[in-house]
């Protein structure tokens, strides 16, 4: 299975484990492009995380229209473990869509964005 | 509980564009239940916000935190030792909790991060409705424990009127008919003589239209 | 009845006739000229006239001014009030300014929703509901004292009115509970909702019949002429609380364009011929808005022309 190689794959047990902080965490850090591949609807082995992937990532994609970084950034994709073809399939469009947006405007500017300095606990 | 509502991410950028060191305080009460303003919600809106200042190349200073109301005193003290770090505060607490807030840090500025609604119950997650005014008299003994007050559009309080259509307001097919629910309590608790006779005028006074509210309860301090 | 008020409504009826009455939609400017020639069009043919008052919360012409010049006119007029636009000091106001212009009639409403009219965004009042509006004017009439306790001498002859909706929720066995409770409160007379289910108006009548609400209150039918087939459509699908069955929106469907509004006149006075006959009844209120020329038609066709008087 051949896909581009810019591609970091983040595995987890279920794509509704994916939260919407760690989506924009991952474009704070710099990431030019995300997406979240989920079963299939219907077929979630724990019922309905991949719907709340979707919604998720649906929120982000308008947070980051908010902040000028285009919500055509990140996308939800679904298919089943099986699908290797598939999957080369989205890589491929992530990539290319997302080299048509161009590199991330946090990585344009000078240096990554500033994480927290701390966390204030009460 | 309070139930709230984000604010639009382009609101708190306007009001926060201007200053470079900020504190987003939450809250683990109300605002966290309704998933508007606690901690999960403070650590996006700090995200989101780094996202937009990193563009205009502005260092700026983004801390995050959740009190456990901010209610409370003893809670917002807990920021005493911190507060002079930032230059404003956006605060995700419910309305009554940004006022506290603002009142004990009174030289900082502070924006809201929420819109405060209502009063109201969960149906489901995500799904919130309406359920008490605060009218200050309570009269659900007397309308089989559904709020004519809160769940009637009108706040009638000899409904049901001429636009309650299939159990549906007239505002809205969503809507539910107050009086409709009110009705088929009574029904069910064998009540439904309560709706023959007039009632009188309800007193306001004890409600927002008597001015601004307190209570004291002098059995409660010393 | 033993009348209470100088109200030719109350009159009429105590002599035993039908009452018929209609009502005029006052202009959306500062224009009382409408107002006279609305008035005039109608005047000899009904009894009273209501001006009804921001309805479906549509900021108007106020009815209390144009109930005014109606009585500077020599007409007998019905001042519509709702309690969506003003609380209790100002509806007692009101009602004391009518009154001092010698307004014998009053319809006590709760009045439609402001997300209906043009200014969804305002405040609703609701301080009272329309039978507590209804106990507001029958205290103000009878013991000469507001809700606040004040008393005064030259008291408000009022005939108290109110509206009914037979085919609001949750049934009619309710709504005629709720007509009682506003005969409780002190209702004089009633104007229905529009009719075009008959069989649910007669149900409804029946019910008050048996519990002696008629012998108590006067019930003034709701007719209103469909003007074209559109109209049907919009009252039967847009406008709560209203039942259109769809027999009626085909037959009016069933003529020509042009035709419409001919065969809309003609079912309403088919209409107020039938309930003429039904137990209770004790006249009509006719609602033809913006087409207030075809009041004089259908009340001569049902054979209510010409209008007895009284002194």
């Amino acid at each position: 299975m051949q896909y581009p190689p810019d591609v970091r794959i983040i595995q987890v047990p279920c794509t509704g484990k994916v939260d919407i902080i760690h989506l924009l965490q991952a474009f704070e850090a710099g990431a030019d492009g995300v997406f979240v591949a989920g079963c299939l609807e219907g077929d979630c082995h724990f019922m309905e995380g991949n719907l709340f992937a979707k919604k998720r990532v649906r929120r982000v994609k308008e947070i980051l229209d908010k902040v000028g970084l285009t919500g055509g950034r990140i996308e939800m994709f679904n298919l089943s473990a099986g699908m290797g073809g598939r999957f080369a399939e989205i890589v491929k469009e992530m990539d290319e869509r997302v080299r048509a947006l161009g590199p991330s405007p946090i990585r344009a500017s000078k240096g990554a964005a500033p994480r927290p300095t701390r966390e204030v606990t009460a | 509980m309070i139930r709230a509502v984000p604010k639009p991410l382009e609101e708190i950028i306007q009001y926060v564009n201007d200053y470079d060191k900020l504190l987003i305080a939450g809250c683990d009460g109300c605002v966290t239940v309704c998933e508007a303003g606690g901690l999960k919600e403070v650590k996006i809106l700090g995200s989101a916000l780094r996202l937009h200042f990193a563009q205009a190349n502005k260092p700026v200073v983004i801390d995050e935190t959740s009190l456990t109301r901010q209610c409370d005193k003893e809670y917002l003290a807990q920021l005493r030792d911190s507060i002079d770090n930032y230059d404003a505060v956006v605060s995700l607490a419910c309305g009554c909790g940004i006022q506290f807030l603002a009142d004990m840090y009174d030289t900082k500025l502070v924006f809201p991060g929420v819109n405060t609604s209502f009063m109201g119950v969960t149906e489901e997650r995500g799904v919130y409705s309406e359920r008490c005014q605060g009218c200050g008299t309570c009269i659900l003994a007397e309308t089989g424990g559904v709020c004519p007050i809160a769940r009637c559009s009108k706040r009638m309080l000899n409904g049901p009127c001429g636009g309650s259509d299939k159990g549906k307001c007239e505002v809205s097919p969503e809507m539910p008919c107050g009086w409709q629910l009110i009705y088929e309590r009574l029904k069910t608790l064998g009540q439904l003589d309560r709706f023959e006779k007039p009632v009188d005028p309800k007193d306001w006074t004890s409600s927002r239209d008597g001015g601004i509210r307190k209570i004291v309860r002098e059995d409660l301090r010393i | 009845m033993n009348v209470t008020t100088p109200s030719k409504i109350e009159k009429l009826l105590a002599a035993g006739h039908l009452a018929v009455t209609s009502e005029v939609g006052p202009p959306r400017s500062a224009d009382g000229h409408e107002i006279e020639h609305k008035g005039n069009l109608i005047k000899d043919h009904v009894d009273a006239i209501n001006v009804t008052d921001n309805q479906t919360s549509v900021c108007r012409l106020c009815s209390l001014a144009a109930v005014i010049r109606l009585k500077l006119m020599g007409l007998e007029p019905v001042l519509q009030m709702t309690t969506r636009d003003r609380n209790r000091i100002a509806l007692q106001s009101d009602i004391l300014g009518a009154a001092s212009f010698g307004i014998n009639n009053i319809l006590c409403l709760t009045g439609d929703h402001q997300h209906f009219g043009d200014h969804p965004k305002a405040v609703n009042v609701f301080d009272l509901d329309s039978i507590q509006l209804i106990q507001t004017v029958k205290l103000m009439r009878d013991e000469g004292r507001l809700l606040g306790g004040f008393e005064f001498q030259v008291k408000p002859q009022m005939f108290i009115g109110a509206a009914a909706n037979p085919f609001a929720g949750p049934n009619v066995e309710m709504r005629v509970a709720r007509l009682a409770k506003k005969a409780n409160a002190g209702v004089q007379f009633i104007q229905t909702q529009c009719i075009y289910n008959m069989d649910k108006f007669k149900e409804f009548m029946r019910l008050a019949v048996d519990r002696g609400l008629t012998e108590k209150v006067a019930i003034l039918a709701g007719i209103t002429p469909m003007k074209n087939v559109g109209m049907a459509r919009y009252m039967q699908k847009r406008v709560p609380g209203m039942d259109v069955p769809e027999e009626v929106v085909k037959r009016i469907a069933g003529v020509p364009k042009e035709k419409q509004a001919d065969e809309g006149i003609t079912f309403a006075i088919e209409q107020i011929e039938e309930i003429k006959s039904i137990p209770g009844i004790k006249g009509f209120h006719i609602m033809a808005i913006e087409w207030e020329e075809k009041v004089p038609e259908i009340v001569e066709r049902a054979g209510l022309y010409p209008r007895p008087q009284v002194n």
